[in-house]
């Protein structure tokens, strides 16, 4: 698996550590309820399809990544720093 | 036996091997298989469960019966295909699944007992009872079944693993290969073109056919010159594509010293992960034994393999060969011999318009219905449709079932072949690895002039997706027969007819399958076991099925095939593994201390990927305990002087680092006095601890934060998530310098006396009180001070630049033993800190939150952190969550162990009785005794409460006593002394 | 005057030939990380261009010349390699002492891209990866920083405390390529 990070381009995916959701990127209000947190920290979809996940391309630039893919045709569709979607998005 | 004028082997290179230990005579070129057909060897194995006599089968990678053993002791290779094994002088090949010997098998016997074998006699008779499983009748049943064996020793041989890149990727060298090779290099794309055999060329050099009105072969020759005349073409032989992953990637396993005497230096094998923007796939296919009764028996192969022998080998399987046909492609085998010289004793064909033989007699409208034969094959008998059997005396039988392409690769990303009724075999899916096409026969397009059509046409295609100009290719003309071809799969009649030759499946075992219901193709391939020897079904795949579809009585598109996966041929795990044998496994971390550590006679214990001293034994001393004991003296009573260069390092700088520090520590740091060090707590977002340290503000923006060892990468990666996901707003960046400064701890009450000595500037209580931090110079090298402690002792930290670490380490440690003390090494260290409550990632192990560890006031109330919100959450804070205790011995058994629970004294110990458990253990010189920190529910409510310690591994109870978990000095005034 | 001893990360390592190809420890030196704060990119190649005479790199890019050299070191961050750093750095950027984290060899000779092809994911023939280029990658298992240097010739650059990790692996590399002969 090849995994195109903004900075560095196209690397095998051994570069790269996995975390999980990009919903991470959204961090509640502290006092946004426990409905939410619980959302925020525990649930997650996995989604048979397309998805948005955190990579850090830890023995690269540690560039932290959204990586838009699917995971039945594991066909990469979008990467994005990770630091330029937040600040687009707050 | 050899044809004169025939074959790509060197005839002026003879080379010796042994099979069995008997020696023979080869040539230069020659595999292991054409080397014992031309030495008229024909039974070379016996099968997987009924001990048959196996022979020779195919020329190429995908054999199914010719799997012997390569070498001795530590470099023996079991199940190396003969078809692969190339010859050189000294070979020592070994038969498999025989004793005691070739020839004579005791475990033949099972082959009468056949009638009991069959598909799932194992799991139907082994039933009762249970106990015998596992104990008797697997162990049984595994030494008497399975193929090669290892030797057990470790392995011997150098493996190596390589990246490559290219533009085009071109699978396979016949003609459609070649010709894809030659259109791509000729435009000027950046080509790697892989062939599994010694020599390029695919089925070019097993058939005597035409292009471009010169032999195939010399066709093939001037291709390859060409090619290898050119820069952007990389050729790799000896190298199968062993599978198709993801963007792209291709793994490929190179041979690179299997046919050499000496590998003098170069690895055995290297494994490739090949990087392609595209790919054509041009692998052939693999032509397909009939069933019928008794096939499997030596002398019996398949049509191109005898073809093959004979072009490339210029070797002759038999004396009189025998053709066995559904298609008009088999019988150019007929023609070749004959043309060579070879007698043929006639082609049987179950086709009644078959062509006519041209020296040789055709019966038509005849199927081969058994052979005979006494360890290798004497003769066939065929029958006519009308039920009349004939018999002919033939030592070989050329056979042909039709082809099957070679698809795998397309197959490998969960991709499934489609059904072409027109050639009666599958055919690649489109699209099914992107940038993968397949040309040629392995796209079921089997004449040579199709083959170059699409190869061309393919290297086009991806030569425009790469955008590189194309330049108009004449493709030569060639050989374009139609594929004549009347479905044939099993001959109908009485006894075994086999399907699978290593696995010993037959067709009765498929319809039994069928019969007891497990009719989905996956299913009666594991009731079977059809497919799962070390070919993977290549030669029994698409037969197996066509009888299952005819014995549930569907078709066999609807039937389907099991699923494809890599990979495509055996690859040693010692190959995948290359470079990660022994040490290779990780990296080693050395301190700058290391040398001299280990100069001291010091055990060095892993830290993660760092190597640390546990101790350092002195004369006289029996027992590591007796060490530990006198470097914890050295620190309570003198100084001694530990490394702690491992924990990692941070430095966290710009205008924001405070309030990036507020953010991810609990307590504040933008509050934190230039010049002063501060004890951190960070947790995770869920509220558990993650890790703790100190954070020294050297600047008024600039921070520099220490990690424990074990968590100085996943605290880096936790902070740049924290920056760059959650608060790219924040103006701070973040630089690991772990490795610039070698740091001693230097602890003690003559602590400051002996830095004194080498200081520059001298300190004292006033101008360096606990926690100050800041620049100093030590023996004219300027580096950093702390005042920290991990002891509770009066103590230091001093770093310099690494390059000075071995220098001042030596000079620290002789200072401190003229002063009475000395190094310590980890198992000191961690006492001192158990006996001071200071808690490790025993305690902090990723279920403790700052509630349980009684820092829940270091949450700041200020302020939001990383982890406050859940850390909240009432479950966290229940009373009656485990607390950090102090456990100290009262009973007659001292000894405490770390891992064992905690009980009330009048419960039974058992699981649900727990009432917590031990983290941390320790022999405290100061008490004379085990002391422990552990957790206990609601300990800290608990203390002087007497308790039972079980460590029901060790088998070790102790009555204990819970106390604050801080034993030594509670006030903390030898820290600021 | 110091009277501690100084050692190399590689101290008694190297230098090692097999083959066409020599794997040698470049002289300690000046090693500092610089990575500008926010919006100050511009004015820290300014400073770095004025005080130093090469611009702050592209990512995989190093800028400058042997002896003072910027190689891209990751997001934000470049290693600025030989001069004693300009004190005017520190207003625009984080600036970070590095001289002793890193162990620093040259792998160089004729054979040094097939090596290197043993042990590292990405592609570094010189018609992809050029002089003046760099990555941030893996060597087996250790985070590296690579920059090509001449038609035969790189800087490779990895953690202090791996210096002996990263010597036995690229010399059993240095080994296999020099045992196969050229290719």
């Amino acid at each position: 698996m090849r995994i195109t990070c903004p900075l560095c381009g196209e690397r095998d995916r051994r570069e790269f550590y996995y975390v999980g959701d990009a919903v991470a990127l959204n961090r509640p209000d502290p006092d946004a309820g426990d409905v939410v947190w619980d959302d925020y920290v525990h649930n997650r979809d996995n989604p048979a399809g397309v998805t948005r996940d955190l990579w850090y391309h830890e023995s690269g630039c540690a560039s932290w990544i959204v990586v838009t893919r699917n995971t039945i045709t594991h066909e990469v569709l979008e990467t994005a720093l990770a630091s330029d979607v937040k600040e687009a998005t707050s | 036996m050899r044809v004169a004028g025939k074959g790509l082997v060197d005839c002026s290179k003879p080379l010796r091997f042994l099979f069995d230990g008997t020696s023979y005579q080869g040539f230069e070129g020659d595999t292991l298989a054409s080397a014992l057909l031309a030495n008229d060897v024909k039974m070379v194995a016996r099968s997987f469960k009924y001990h048959r006599p196996r022979g020779i089968v195919g020329a190429g990678s995908e054999e199914a019966g010719a799997l012997v053993t390569v070498g001795s002791g530590a470099h023996q290779d079991p199940n190396v295909r003969a078809t692969v094994q190339e010859i050189y002088e000294g070979l020592s090949a070994q038969s498999q699944n025989r004793w005691p010997s070739l020839g004579f098998d005791i475990l033949s016997v099972n082959d009468l007992a056949a009638p009991f074998l069959g598909a799932g006699f194992y799991y139907k008779t082994f039933m009762w009872p249970k106990a015998f499983w596992e104990k008797l009748y697997e162990p049984v049943i595994r030494r008497s079944a399975g193929i090669g064996a290892l030797s057990g020793l470790s392995n011997a041989d150098r493996y190596e693993k390589a990246f490559a890149f290219c533009d085009l990727l071109v699978i396979g060298s016949g003609p459609s290969g070649l010709m894809a090779a030659l259109t791509a290099a000729r435009a000027g794309a950046d080509v790697i073109l892989c062939e599994e055999d010694s020599v390029f060329g695919g089925r070019l050099n097993g058939e005597s056919l035409e292009i471009a009105e010169t032999s195939g072969q010399d066709w093939g020759t001037a291709a390859i010159a060409e090619l290898s005349s050119m820069d952007n073409v990389r050729l790799m032989s000896r190298t199968s594509v062993t599978g198709a992953y993801d963007q792209g990637t291709y793994g490929a396993l190179e041979r690179v010293s299997h046919h050499m005497t000496q590998a003098q230096g170069k690895p055995l094998e290297t494994f490739w992960r090949i990087v392609a923007k595209r790919a054509i796939l041009a692998a052939g296919a693999i032509e397909r034994p009939v069933a019928f009764r008794n096939n499997d028996r030596p002398g019996i192969m398949t049509a191109a393999a005898v073809r093959t022998y004979l072009h490339r080998y210029g070797v002759a399987p038999g004396k009189a060969v025998t053709v066995f046909a559904n298609n008009d492609d088999a019988h150019r085998t007929a023609k070749d011999l004959v043309a060579a010289g070879v007698h043929v004793a006639g082609v049987i064909d179950t086709r009644t318009d078959a062509p006519d033989g041209q020296g040789y007699p055709v019966y038509k409208g005849a199927e081969v219905c058994d052979s005979a034969g006494r360890r290798a094959l004497e003769s066939v008998s065929f029958r006519y449709a009308d039920g009349r059997v004939d018999k002919l005396q033939t030592d070989c039988l050329a056979m042909s079932g039709g082809w099957n392409p070679t698809v795998h690769l397309t197959c490998h990303m969960n991709g499934r072949p489609k059904w072409d009724g027109s050639i009666q075999s599958f055919v690649p899916t489109e699209g099914m690895v992107a940038g993968l096409e397949a040309v040629g026969a392995c796209n079921g397009a089997f004449s040579t002039h199709a083959a170059l059509l699409q190869g061309n046409a393919a290297a086009l295609t991806a030569l425009g997706d790469l955008g590189l100009k194309t330049i108009a290719q004449d493709v030569p003309d060639a050989e374009d027969a139609p594929y004549r071809l009347k479905p044939l799969w099993a001959v109908k009649g009485k006894g075994r007819a086999w399907l699978d030759f290593q696995n010993d499946v037959t067709v009765k075992d498929v319809k039994m399958a069928a019969q007891e219901n497990f009719r989905s193709v996956e299913h009666m391939k594991r009731y079977t076991t059809q497919g799962m020897a070390p070919d993977q079904g290549k030669n029994s795949n698409v037969a197996a099925l066509a009888v299952l579809a005819d014995a549930t009585g569907r078709g066999i598109p609807e039937t389907g095939t099991t699923t494809f996966r890599p990979p495509f041929v055996p690859v040693s795990i010692a190959s995948l593994g290359a470079g990660a044998q022994g040490k290779g496994f990780a990296p080693e971390r050395f301190t700058t201390s290391h040398t001299a550590s280990v100069e001291r006679g010091a055990p060095m214990i892993e830290a993660g990927l760092w190597y640390r001293p546990s101790y350092f034994p002195a004369t006289g001393e029996k027992t590591w305990r007796e060490s530990c004991d006198r470097e914890v003296g050295y620190v309570r009573n003198a100084v001694g002087v530990c490394d702690v260069s491992t924990l990692g390092k941070i430095d966290i700088q710009g205008p924001d680092a405070g309030a990036f520090l507020d953010f991810v520590y609990t307590n504040m740091f933008s509050t934190l006095k230039v010049g002063r060090t501060r004890y951190g707590l960070m947790l995770r977002e869920d509220g558990t601890v993650m890790d703790d340290g100190t954070t020294a503000r050297l600047g008024e923006s600039h921070y520099v934060m220490t990690t424990t060892t074990a968590a100085a990468g996943p605290v880096m990666r936790h902070l740049e998530y924290v920056k760059q996901c959650l608060r790219p707003d924040l103006d701070v960046n973040l630089v690991s310098v772990t490795e610039q400064w070698a740091q001693f701890a230097v602890a003690g009450p003559k602590s400051r006396d002996l830095l004194n000595g080498l200081l520059d500037t001298k300190i004292d209580n006033e101008n360096w009180p606990f926690m100050a931090c800041g620049t100093v110079s030590a023996l004219g090298v300027e580096g950093r001070l702390f005042r920290i402690s991990f002891s509770g002792e009066h103590a230091y930290e001093v770093a310099v630049p690494a390059r000075y670490g071995d220098s001042l380490f030596r000079t620290l440690t002789s200072r401190a033993e003229a002063m009475g003390g000395g190094a310590y090494g980890m198992e000191a260290l961690n006492v001192l800190r158990i006996e001071k409550g200071f808690i490790t990632h025993s305690e902090i192990h990723g279920r403790t939150n700052a509630f349980d560890i009684g820092m829940e006031r270091m949450v700041s109330q200020k302020k939001d952190c990383i982890g406050k919100t859940m850390s909240e959450r009432p479950g966290l804070t229940d009373p009656e969550r485990e607390q950090l205790v102090g456990v100290k011995p009262i009973g007659p058994v001292k000894q405490l162990t770390a891992g064992s629970f905690l009980f009330k004294s009048e419960d039974s110990a058992v699981r649900e009785n727990a009432q917590g458990y031990m983290t941390s253990v320790g022999f405290s010189p100061e008490f004379g005794t085990f002391i422990g920190l552990g957790f206990l529910s609601n300990g800290r409510a608990r203390h002087g409460e007497q308790m039972l310690m079980v460590d029901h591994l060790r088998d070790v109870v102790a009555r204990v006593e819970i106390c604050d978990p801080v034993f030594f000095d509670p006030e903390g005034g030898r820290v600021r002394g | 005057m110091a009277e501690l001893l100084a050692k190399s990360p590689c101290d008694g390592l190297l230098p090692v030939t097999h083959g066409s190809v020599t794997l040698s420890e470049m002289d300690m030196t000046h090693l500092t990380s610089v990575a500008p704060y926010k919006g100050r990119d511009a004015d820290v190649s300014d400073t770095l261009k004025q005080a130093h005479g090469m611009a702050f790199p592209a990512p995989n890019r190093a800028t400058g010349k042997e002896g003072a050299r910027a190689v891209w070191f990751g997001r934000g961050q470049a290693m600025l390699i030989g001069p004693f750093p300009d004190a005017a750095l520190s207003a625009d950027a984080a600036v970070s002492d590095q001289s002793d984290a890193w162990a620093l060899v040259r792998l160089e000779g004729a054979d040094c891209e097939n090596v290197l092809a043993r042990l590292v994911p990405v592609d570094l023939r010189q018609s992809v990866f050029k002089r003046g280029h760099t990555v941030r990658t893996q060597l087996q298992h250790m985070t590296v920083s690579i920059t090509r240097t001449g038609d035969n010739a790189f800087l490779i650059m990895t953690f202090r405390s791996m210096a002996k990790t990263l010597v036995h692996d690229l010399e059993t590399a240095m080994q296999g390529v020099a045992a196969r002969g050229t290719g």
